[in-house]
């Protein structure tokens, strides 16, 4: 009898992994999943904290994955390592903060060391050719197996019959007939497969999975470093970037103003760490200021959070601001006219 | 067999199941246990896991905005 061949497969929670598993799967390969966690997941976060998605249901896609499949998933926090790979990527950036090819090579490579580890025998991913413009495509795929260490140990399930053989394919631990030659952007093949092989109900094709994509949040890590002086960050900075309006009326500080209740509920697990305003006589938001602020600017700050409070017209909004070490002030201001919060202080 | 807590207050998903994927790693079968989170999430999140990884959730429930889920070590 053969030796049972095992494949860790990495499993983002969209349709190409999943497809990709199962294909190995049908060729009776032992697969497992590994599913890394940057921070920057779109998911999960943004459902736990916006109210107004708190009716949806609730599902990790990587895990209604392996559990479609029926396969193992291994949940990998790769937070800290994440950030020289966003910080320093050597391939550089996609149209936003995305550092895609380096984002690959790196998961890529910490899955094959995952295998090493483990005893597992190659490296399956559901990259197709010409499917991304950074990381899938032709010119890039080899630069993945090559920098991430695994070499022809790396399938690509579903379009493996563009590329040359593989480890798997070569030793014949699984038929290359039996594969897929998909390319480019083009998902009804994709689509096809999940219908013959039964999904229903699969993570949507093309939905973005991580933040770093989004113009929007890149706009606001890159607003972040800058203030700083340096590009770092922890996970409270990044989990902030998800939340609220993000307003800069100066350099030395920003407002970060709850949208909605879960936004307002989520803020208000940072006053201690942030000045925090909110209004007295009147419903409003939760708004913590991010720098530091002379009386001038906890004013305006206070007039500006004002403005989103539904006493947006009164004459005369109470604000208290707390400090981070429970001092509080009251300050009773005039709501700043939708026109005088300029353009560019919207970060 | 013995009874373990672990608080992910404040985590969101899907750090309460690495931390709960990694905590387990730690146990002995028939060992038991039960992730406090604030993360709604974790009531979809850490029985998922569980199915797929062989463990077994005894008991989930919510009150006052967290969520208790109480699993068991299987033999996976």
């Amino acid at each position: 009898m053969s030796q049972q061949r095992k494949a860790v497969a990495l499993i983002s929670g969209g349709l190409d992994s999943l497809l990709a598993a199962k294909v190995m799967l049908e060729q009776g390969i032992h697969v497992e999943g590994i599913n890394f966690f940057t921070g920057f997941c779109v998911e999960g976060h943004t459902h736990a904290i916006r109210k107004q998605d708190k009716d949806k249901p609730k599902r990790n896609n990587a895990l209604w994955s392996a559990e479609q499949l029926g396969i193992k998933l291994h949940i990998i926090d790769i937070v800290d390592e994440y950030k020289d790979v966003l910080i320093n990527p050597k391939h550089g950036y996609g149209k936003n903060m995305n550092p895609c090819l380096d984002c690959k090579v790196f998961m890529v490579n910490k899955a094959r060391e995952w295998a090493d580890e483990n005893g597992f025998d190659f490296i399956i991913t559901g990259e197709v050719v010409g499917q991304r413009p950074m990381s899938q495509r032709k010119e890039t795929m080899p630069v993945v197996s090559r920098e991430s260490g695994a070499g022809d140990r790396l399938l690509r399930p579903l379009c493996a019959k563009n590329l040359p053989p593989t480890l798997p394919e070569t030793e014949g631990w699984i038929k290359r007939e039996e594969l897929y030659g998909f390319s480019g952007r083009n998902r009804k093949p994709q689509m096809a497969l999940a219908a013959e092989f039964g999904f229903e109900d699969y993570a949507k094709p093309a939905g973005g999975c991580c933040f770093l994509t989004d113009e929007s949040y890149s706009a606001k890590l890159v607003d972040l470093w800058d203030a700083r002086g340096s590009r770092e960050y922890e996970m409270d900075d990044i989990m902030l970037l998800k939340v609220g309006r993000h307003i800069r009326p100066s350099p030395n500080y920003k407002l970060i103003i709850g949208r909605e209740d879960g936004e307002n509920k989520f803020l208000q697990g940072y006053k201690n760490s942030f000045i925090s305003l909110k209004t007295m006589d009147c419903p409003g938001p939760l708004t913590l200021l991010d720098g530091v602020a002379t009386d001038d600017d906890l004013k305006l700050a206070a007039q500006i959070a004002a403005r989103f409070s539904q006493g947006r017209n009164a004459e005369s909004v109470t604000i208290e601001a707390r400090r981070t070490n429970g001092d509080t002030t009251t300050l009773n201001v005039t709501p700043l006219h939708a026109d005088d919060i300029k353009k560019e202080w919207y970060v | 067999m013995a009874h373990y807590e672990l608080d992910a207050r404040r985590m969101f998903c899907p750090m309460p199941v690495i931390r709960t994927q990694d905590k387990i790693k730690e146990l002995q079968v028939g060992d038991t246990l039960e992730v406090v989170a604030t993360d709604p999430g974790v009531l979809s999140d850490i029985p998922a896991w569980s199915r797929i990884n062989g463990h077994k959730v005894l008991e989930t429930r919510e009150a006052d905005d967290e969520v208790f889920v109480l699993v068991e070590v299987c033999d996976a």
